[in-house]
This record gives C-alpha cells, sequence and structure tokens, in this order.
C-alpha cells in the first residue's frame, strides 16, 4: 500500500501510542536536514523572503526564520521581531505545501508529429522527491484532503502522486496561533495528529532550545535513529504538551463548524451575499493561499510551425469570470455567486464531493484578503441573522 | 502499476463531416481502442484541436456502431469552430467517454417522453437509437423537439423518416415559421401541454437550452409527473471532465462525474437559483 493510502486511513486523532518521545537539540536539525539531504531529497522549509514567511529550498537551519514571528489580521500581515530566537515562532504564510505538490503549473503532454505519424507524448513529473520541513497540524489535514481530491477518485492525478508518494514530512507542533488562525474550531491543529513522519515540539530548557521529538513512519523512524538524541524526559513532555494547549487557548478567530453545510444549503439566497459582494473584489487571493483550493484550468499551445502542440495545466480560480463561460456568458457573472460559490464550496458542498469539509482553519484567506474579508464572520453574519427557511 | 492518465487524449481522425444546419456540424470519428470501450447514451467526450483547445462535446450517434464516434456541434467558440473546419482525414484529441448517460434501464416498461430543445437533441438521439433498437422493451415512445426554425432542425431526414413509423410518435415546434410551415410554431413547453401521456407510467428525457429545461419540466409536473420520473441534461464548463479541475460545479454536484443528466429531484434545489 503507497504511504498515502497509509496514511488516509488512519483514523486522526490516533497516535503513535508505542512509539518513543525524544529531544533533540536545534543542532541535531542541522544533521536532520543534512541526512534528509543526504537521501535524495530536495528539502524545503519555511524562509523570509520579500517580509514574508515563504517556503522555499533550504540547505541549512539559518534560513529558518529564527526570531521572527508573524502578525496577522483580516488583510494584514507583518514580520515582527520576537524576543526569543525561536525557529518555528510564526504561524502560516501565503504558501502552501500545495505549491510543490499540486504545482502551479504543470506540463500534461505534447503532441508529436512525424511525417503522418501523430502520436502523444506524456510529460513525465520531475523526479524528485520533497522533504517538507516545519508542516502544521492545519497543513498536514490539507493535504489529506488534496488527496483525496486528486487521488481518492477514479482517475487519480498521475503529477500529484508522482510528487505526494515520496515526500517526507517533518511536522511542527504550533508554539504561536496567527491572529486569523482557527484550526481548533475545525479539528485541525494545532497539535499535529497523523500524517508525518517525524514530529517536532519546540520547547526552552535550561540548555536553550530543543525539540521534543517523535517518529510517526517506518521512515520517520530511521531518519531519527541517524541523529544524536536522548530519551524526553517528563518535564520535557509535559512542557510540550503545555505549548500545544497554549496555542489552542490562543487562537486569533472561532468559527462553529458542525452545521455549515445544512446552514449554507439553507441560505443560498441570504442577502449576506449582497453584503459581501459589495466589499470582494474578486481578485481570487483567497484561492491561490488556500492550501486546499484544487481548481486548475489547461492551455494547449502550438509552436509557430505547427509541428508541435502541447497542454499545460495551471492553478485557476472561481473568482474569475473564465471560471464558468460557457457559449453565451458566464454563469456566475456576478461578484455575489462567485464569492458563494467559493464559500459554500469550501464550507458546505466539498462534504458532498469528497466527505470533509474544504476548510482547515489556517486563516491564509483572511489574511491575505485586500479587503479583510473574514470567512468567520462571514459565516457568523448568515448564522446570526436567523436563517431562511429552506 | 497505475491506471492510464485520464488527462492523456488518444489520437482519432475525422471520417466524416456533414452540415446540419448554418452553425452546427456532425462529425463522425475513429479512434484507436474505441470498440472495447463503447458508450452509453448521454455521456460526453473531450475533444481536442491540437494547439487550440478541447471542449466536451456529447456524443449524438447509435450506441451499438461503437466503432463510430459521432458528434454534433455548434460553432461558438474557437475550439468548436476548429472542430467543425478539420477535414475528413485529419486527426483530433480524444479523451472519454466520460459521465452519468440516461436512465435507459429505468425507462424499461415504461412511456418514454423525449424533449428536446435546439441543440438538445444530439445528446438525445443515441438514447433514441437505442430505445428503437429494442422497442418491445419500453411503452410509447414520443420525441417534442423545438428548434427556432426549420432550417435550424437537426438530423432532417431521420426525424421524417422515424416520423413514418408507427412506433415513435414526433412532435416538431419552431419558434419562427416561414411561410409554407404547417407544422407547430411556438416553444416545447406547449407541445408538453398538448401531449397526451400516463404521467404516472412515464419517464421524461429533457436536455436543451437552461431556460427551456426550466419551462418544459415546469410543464411535465403540471401535467402530473414526478419530480423522480423527470431526467435532465446539464451543461457547464469543463477542463478535465474527471471531478478535479472544479469548473463544471452545479451545487454540490460535478456535472462531468455526477452528471451530465441528473434525476430532476436531485438538482431542484440549484436548477430554480440564479448564478449557481
Amino acid at each position: 500500500m503507497s504511504l498515502w493510502m497509509t496514511r488516509l486511513s488512519q483514523p486522526p486523532g490516533k497516535r503513535h501510542t508505542m512509539v518513543e518521545k525524544v529531544t533533540v537539540t536545534v543542532d541535531a536539525l542541522q544533521a536532520l536536514l543534512d541526512q534528509l539531504k543526504g537521501r535524495g531529497y530536495r528539502v524545503i522549509g519555511p524562509t523570509v523572503r520579500d517580509q514574508t514567511i515563504v517556503y522555499d529550498e533550504i540547505d541549512s537551519l539559518a534560513e529558518l526564520p529564527r526570531g521572527w514571528t508573524d502578525e496577522q489580521e483580516g488583510g494584514h500581515y507583518r514580520l515582527v521581531r520576537r524576543e526569543d530566537d525561536a525557529l518555528f515562532g510564526f504561524a502560516v504564510g501565503p504558501h502552501s505545501w500545495k505549491k510543490f505538490l499540486h504545482a502551479p503549473i504543470v506540463e500534461l503532454w505534447k503532441v508529436v508529429r512525424n511525417g503522418e505519424d501523430v502520436s502523444i507524448v506524456a510529460e513525465s513529473p520531475p523526479d524528485q522527491r520533497f522533504a517538507f520541513i516545519g508542516v502544521r497540524a492545519c497543513e498536514l489535514h490539507a493535504i489529506a484532503i488534496q488527496d483525496r481530491v486528486l487521488l481518492g477518485g477514479q482517475y487519480p492525478d498521475s503529477h500529484y502522486r508522482a510528487r505526494r508518494e515520496g515526500a517526507f514530512f517533518v511536522a511542527i507542533n504550533c508554539g504561536e496561533a496567527g491572529g486569523t488562525c482557527f484550526c481548533q474550531s475545525m479539528n485541525t491543529g494545532p497539535a499535529v495528529e497523523s500524517g508525518y513522519d517525524i514530529s517536532l515540539t519546540e520547547i526552552v530548557t535550561e540548555s536553550g532550545r530543543s525539540f521534543v521529538t517523535e517518529a510517526g513512519s517506518e521512515a520517520g523512524l530511521q531518519v531519527l535513529a541517524a541523529l544524536p538524541r536522548r530519551p524526553a524526559m517528563d518535564e520535557e513532555i509535559a512542557q510540550a504538551k503545555a505549548v500545544i494547549s497554549r496555542t489552542a487557548a490562543a487562537m486569533g478567530r472561532q468559527m462553529r463548524s458542525d452545521d455549515l453545510r445544512e446552514l449554507l444549503e439553507r441560505n443560498l439566497d441570504h442577502p449576506r451575499w449582497d453584503d459581501v459582494a459589495k466589499r470582494c473584489l474578486t481578485c481570487g487571493n483567497c484561492t491561490m493561499v488556500c492550501p486546499t483550493c484544487f481548481c486548475t484550468s489547461v492551455e494547449d499551445s502550438s509552436d509557430l510551425a505547427g509541428e508541435t502542440a502541447s497542454r499545460s495545466r495551471r492553478w485557476d480560480s472561481c473568482f474569475t469570470m473564465d471560471f464558468s463561460y460557457i457559449h453565451g456568458g458566464s454563469v456566475r457573472a456576478s461578484a455575489r455567486s462567485r464569492y458563494r460559490q467559493w464559500m459554500t464550496h469550501k464550507l458546505a458542498f466539498w462534504v458532498d464531493q469528497f466527505g470533509t469539509s474544504g476548510c482547515v482553519g489556517c486563516g491564509r484567506c483572511i489574511t491575505w484578503c485586500p479587503v479583510g474579508i473574514d470567512i468567520t464572520e462571514e459565516v457568523r453574519a448568515i448564522r446570526d441573522s436567523g436563517s431562511t427557511e429552506g | 502499476m497505475h491506471a492510464p492518465d485520464a488527462m492523456l487524449p488518444r489520437i482519432a481522425r475525422i471520417r466524416r463531416r456533414r452540415r446540419e444546419s448554418a452553425q452546427v456540424w456532425t462529425l463522425d470519428i475513429e479512434a484507436d481502442g474505441t470498440e472495447a470501450s463503447g458508450f452509453a447514451p448521454g455521456q460526453f467526450n473531450m475533444l481536442t484541436v491540437f494547439g487550440v483547445g478541447e471542449v466536451p462535446i456529447s456524443l449524438s450517434g447509435d450506441p451499438a456502431r461503437g466503432t463510430q464516434l459521432v458528434h454534433t456541434i455548434r460553432a461558438v467558440g474557437p475550439v468548436s469552430e476548429a472542430l467543425v473546419q478539420l477535414k475528413p482525414g485529419k486527426e483530433l484529441g480524444l479523451r472519454g467517454p466520460f459521465g452519468v448517460g440516461w436512465p435507459m434501464a429505468e425507462a424499461a416498461g415504461r412511456d418514454v417522453l423525449l424533449v428536446a430543445g435546439g441543440l438538445g437533441l444530439a445528446p438525445l438521439r443515441p438514447a433514441l437509437y437505442r430505445l428503437l433498437a429494442g422497442r418491445h422493451r419500453f411503452g410509447r415512445v414520443r420525441l417534442l423537439y423545438g428548434a427556432r426554425g426549420p432550417e435550424d432542425m437537426l438530423f432532417r431526414r431521420e426525424l421524417a423518416s422515424w416520423q413514418r413509423r408507427a412506433d415513435i410518435d414526433i412532435e416538431i415546434t419552431v419558434d419562427h415559421a416561414p411561410s409554407g410551415w404547417t407544422g407547430h410554431v411556438g416553444v416545447v413547453p406547449t407541445l408538453i401541454e398538448h401531449a397526451a401521456f400516463d404521467p404516472g407510467n412515464s419517464i421524461a428525457l429533457v436536455c436543451g437550452p437552461e431556460i427551456m429545461m426550466r419551462f418544459a419540466i415546469d410543464a411535465l409536473r403540471r401535467a402530473g409527473m414526478a419530480d423522480a420520473a423527470i431526467y435532465l441534461s446539464t451543461e457547464r464548463n469543463m477542463k478535465c471532465a474527471i471531478g478535479q479541475c472544479g469548473h463544471c460545479q452545479f451545487g454540490p454536484t460535478f456535472v462531468c462525474r455526477d452528471g451530465p443528466v441528473f434525476r430532476y429531484d436531485r438538482l431542484r434545489t440549484f436548477l430554480g437559483l440564479k448564478e449557481i
């Protein structure tokens, strides 16, 4: 059974009870990066660029956002210096791991003409395995959701699968709740529970910063076994637990999520959609930063001589007019209908389609909305207005 | 071993091309491996003009003649215009068949009412072939077809030959009639109002522009048909046809995967909403 199937089949919330917790130092983390590189992984982690924390290839711990945190609100993101030198003392930035797993542009195939002979040549996914450093609980859930969308049906996506199957996940339990975070409401965090190879919790000890560490897979166990480590002390384990409880208690946002499917289906004609349409710029930022938004479009092109033609696939957004265009016009021409499409798909109809909500409560859509539209607030407005009969 | 990549087209070739009306053409195409797959009435293929693009087109031919894939196409955009200009022998890309088709098994033993508007006759034609091939298994078969004008009607020779048959009733109406037209004038729903059928033992297959389908369904319900006996074929933008690009959503459904044919009661909530 492939790795992703194993991960999907793990019931959420079930921990590897027999796995030993160990403590590793900051220096051991560098050894972890080196080891992953040595095993042929392309190591990707958080790093500061353009005044944000993005995910990109990293060589050393020095490239992590040490001592930085992020201040997030609706339409607001600022990097701020921390009082300590925590390596993972921030929430999530504009990037998500879908940038690597469900790549923004993928070449699908080309057609090659050789005299009378015409053939289709599939473009192979790049031959590389990713190791992701610092994956949050909400992001592991987002990946599990994209697994369902892109691999769970009758026609698994070969490009996503190639990138996904060999990936190695170093997860981090969140030590800071962002201002727009609400994973607690979506039951997707802040504690990482499954879908990782190694998990880390950053704690402060007498000797400085260290990490309470667990393996979550056979591969994780092997990698961990080669690192300098010692058994975690009870005090450290308690400290790690406290980190998670503190973060859970500090969520910037909340959203009741148990009845969203019914609430939104009952309110597809609610006046709040007109209200949000006055603010929404239909820019599509929310869909680009969302770790689960999966929509794509295809583009065909040919060379000038007409000898070859090719098709590529790129991220698309339900906020564009083109997205729903059929001859005669767009099905969803108004901002009202496009915002409604995005939000009802994410929170309600995703459940019909894939058996899970499409929202993990990461807060990116709130932070990166240029006018600060807040999905939790929009839901609350519909809920509090007394839903219409349906 | 992984399943073949559903995003990869096969090479197909135009075998025959004929004009139905000013904007509409019917293409017969042949592709490798087609014999094995077959298709169900109501299903569609994704057709590619290399270097131009890909569009979903319903199958309009006889499902019993599996080697010959027939598509009836209205040239309304860059891809469909390029498609209808492909000459016999030219190659195109083919993916499919995809989607859920007409409920042929459920139709057995019942009267079958086919309600078509404009190009909507194309996806219904495979169902008609199937009904006529197994004629004894069904009750009365009735086709109600509306076109803008007589010159916009599809499959005219075939319609004329079916009109001579005793085992199928065909009523045709046009929106605008030239002098000399002796048939019905008006929209399709008015044909439903005047058609005699047993609503309790009928199944209705409806395909046409969304607005026409809404009015046709209203007329069927007024005539006493149950929502669960009405089926309609829907249209949305499609890029992948396998439920992964997101474009064809219609409420909670993916038209490509859960449709294009839906039982009306399963889409009722959403069909009445603007811009859903």
